[in-house]
């Protein structure tokens, strides 16, 4: 009920805002198109059971953190996204990033790479190397980690349809150095849900897709226990435009699917879920952000505890990586990024991130410089160690506004599940096209709000200046893709190819039962077999996925 | 004087390159602006678009690409419109292209580059008068 005190304050505040001079079209709904309030009192945040809804940090449900001495006794790993040329190029901008202070690694690798394709493939033509590093076979792999051991970094690698096979070069690296897997740490994205709902680089259909996921999941529970085979990812749903709240839910709902259908495989819920990991976007809505990454971790809590009996408070626990927003910078007065990545990450700080990569100021005109990429990390080290927001866990939990946002958030979220049950589940909702309508209609709203000013996008639809510095880019040398192909090519050659050939026939056998696949991949990178040539014994098994009608 | 069609587009994605979030945007602001458009979908080779092209008898052709790989593709794409009679096609790009690499888009035969932030009413409004004469 509301109390007589704070139903005088709104009036006060709609009295006060009715005579503000306010520009006529500007919204004030969050960037979701949430409504929201511009008072918000104890009315609005229902405290419920406190222990049941907000608990301590560290405690169920977790909604103020995971970890109960949050950024303390150690802060958020500062994870750049780098991948670019050859294995020596990337190679060398994680030495570049090392020397600047960072300590963990993630892999970005190269359009034919992503979607399983080898670099002497005719359509891989002009996207060798453009857009992260190009990996054929575990040469590359190996390469790519000169140096440096895998005993010391956490790797980070973001792949997907032939993550499996990635996976398995990672680990055939790490036995070539001498380390053993049950020390290899790290995470593959290798989240294929979200692939068919928004990033758009599948291969195989999404029944065998998911088979895949879940064998790496069974295999890294049993031989690799300190790595994350999956990282569920709302942030490829949001760039593609849907709301915060869509991104909220529909990663829940892809996370949900993954556990349900390592449940089916006869896994214990305790033994798998502890590694399942998360990826959320870090947008311009700074409240927003904050709430959507408590209410996941609470949906998540109560959902692994209720529903998959989950007894490990490990299980329970939503760990996630962060990354700032790409499809916010803007490619007017490019500077300007800095803050608006600056602004991002600090909500995903004050939303408890595990691990946070910001982006290069640079990125809306091509892949960074050292020059951007250093200010990115300095972005994150002056959060980190100037502005005083990691030293007390949680410091929001409580405000009127935030608790009541996070209800909301939860609330939206759960209204998405049952409507995604009500469709026959996950699976099915991905073959009628749910996912794809509900982010393009997301993002055409969007842009329509952008385009009548009812958003303001500062150098884009106001304070235009076409006075602005120029910026270096980044450049990749058109020489990098012949070269790969020349290596693959030489590499092909010299192989034993009779092994090769029966590692080929091995995978399409063991893809048409229900083994487990990843012991076979892991012996066709010892053989040298190639990203392209497995996918493609794979597809013999599974067919291919050409997506739903209309895309 | 014979009411003529309204514009016929046809909008692609060439290449691996899965950024569509874009291109789907264009599609539906065009349409809403009373244009016909035919969205190919992903993954397209440039064989294809410009068979999309002729088979739809298209007078606009816009492409988007994000992955950085457009100084390879668009050449490919133009010397089949003009192999294929198609030179008077208003070609559209649209995507991630750095500042320096759009004067050379042009010298190749691109009407206009779109980058990012423009908006959705300017790429309507250059559409219209930029459409090449039905003979």
């Amino acid at each position: 009920m509301a109390s007589r005190t704070s139903t005088d304050a709104q009036e006060r505040f709609e009295r006060e805002f009715a005579e503000a001079p306010v520009r006529p079209t500007i919204t004030f709904d969050s960037i979701s198109g949430e409504k929201t309030k511009g008072l918000y009192t104890w009315d609005d945040a229902d405290p419920g059971d406190p222990d049941e809804k907000l608990g301590f940090p560290g405690q169920f449900p977790f909604t103020r953190g995971v970890h109960a001495n949050l950024y303390r006794g150690k802060l958020w790993t500062m994870r750049q996204f780098a991948g670019f040329g050859t294995a020596e190029d990337t190679n060398q901008r994680y030495q570049f990033l090392f020397s600047k202070g960072q300590r963990d690694l993630s892999v970005a690798f190269d359009l034919p790479t992503l979607m399983g394709l080898d670099s002497d493939d005719h359509r891989s033509i002009g996207e060798v190397g453009r857009l992260g590093v190009a990996v054929d076979t575990v040469d590359d792999m190996e390469r790519i980690f000169q140096g440096i051991d895998l005993n010391q970094v956490s790797t980070s690698m973001t792949i997907n349809a032939p993550a499996a096979i990635v996976l398995a070069y990672y680990l055939v690296a790490a036995e070539r150095q001498g380390v053993p897997w049950k020390n290899v740490r790290g995470t593959c994205q290798n989240d294929i849900l979200k692939e068919f709902h928004a990033q758009n680089e599948f291969v195989f259909p999404p029944q065998e897709s998911v088979r895949l996921v879940v064998d790496t999941i069974e295999f890294c529970a049993q031989h690799v226990p300190k790595f994350n085979p999956v990282s569920i990812s709302g942030y490829h749903i949001r760039e593609a435009g849907a709301s915060a709240i869509e991104e909220l839910a529909f990663t829940l709902a892809d996370g949900f699917e993954y556990v349900e259908q390592s449940l089916a495989r006869g896994l214990a819920v305790d033994d798998f879920a502890p590694r399942l990991s998360f990826f959320f976007i870090a947008h311009n809505d700074f409240f927003e952000e904050i709430a959507k990454y408590r209410a996941a971790r609470r949906i998540w809590a109560r959902r692994l505890r209720d529903r998959y009996g989950a007894k490990n408070e490990a299980s329970m626990k939503l760990r996630f990586h962060a990354q700032t927003s790409g499809a916010a910078l803007q490619a007017q007065q490019p500077q300007v990024n800095l803050m608006r990545v600056a602004y991002q990450a600090m909500a995903a700080v004050l939303g408890g991130c595990q691990s946070l990569h910001t982006n290069s100021m640079d990125e809306t005109l091509a892949l960074p410089s050292e020059h951007a990429v250093t200010l990115a990390l300095r972005t994150q080290q002056v959060l980190a160690y100037e502005t005083g927001v990691a030293n007390t866990v949680d410091p929001l939990g409580g405000s009127y506004f935030i608790e009541a946002l996070t209800d909301r958030m939860e609330q939206a979220a759960e209204e998405i599940f049952e409507h995604i049950d009500e469709l026959g589940g996950v699976m099915k909702a991905i073959e009628t096209g749910y996912f794809r309508r509900v982010i393009a209609d997301s993002a055409y709203r969007y842009q329509r709000e952008v385009d009548r000013k009812e958003r303001i996008i500062v150098g884009v639809n106001d304070f235009v200046d076409n006075q602005v510095p120029p910026v270096d880019l980044l450049k990749i040398d058109i020489e990098t893709e012949r070269m790969q192909v020349a290596r693959l090519k030489d590499r092909k050659a010299k192989r034993d190819q009779a092994k090769v050939k029966e590692c080929l026939s091995r995978i399409s056998d063991v893809a048409k039962s229900k083994e487990n696949l990843m012991p076979t991949l892991i012996e066709a990178a010892r053989a040298q077999v190639s990203v392209g040539e497995v996918v493609i014994a794979l597809a013999g098994a599974f067919g291919r996925y050409a997506g739903v009608p209309g895309g | 004087m014979v009411k003529s069609r309204p514009p016929r587009v046809v909008l692609s994605k060439v290449g691996l390159d899965g950024h569509d979030r874009g291109v789907k945007i264009v599609a539906r602001a065009l349409r809403d602006a009373g244009m016909e458009v035919i969205y190919t979908g992903l993954w397209q080779t440039p064989e294809r678009v410009i068979r999309a092209v002729a088979d739809e008898d298209a007078d606009v052709l816009g492409i988007s690409i994000l992955s950085g790989a457009h100084m390879t593709l668009v050449p490919i794409l133009i010397d089949l419109l003009r192999q294929e009679g198609l030179g008077d096609v208003l070609f559209l790009v649209g995507g991630i292209i750095p500042e320096e690499d759009i004067p050379k888009l042009h010298e190749m035969g691109v009407s206009h580059v779109f980058i990012p932030g423009v908006s959705l009413d300017n790429i309507v409004t250059f559409i219209r008068e930029h459409l090449p004469a039905r003979t």
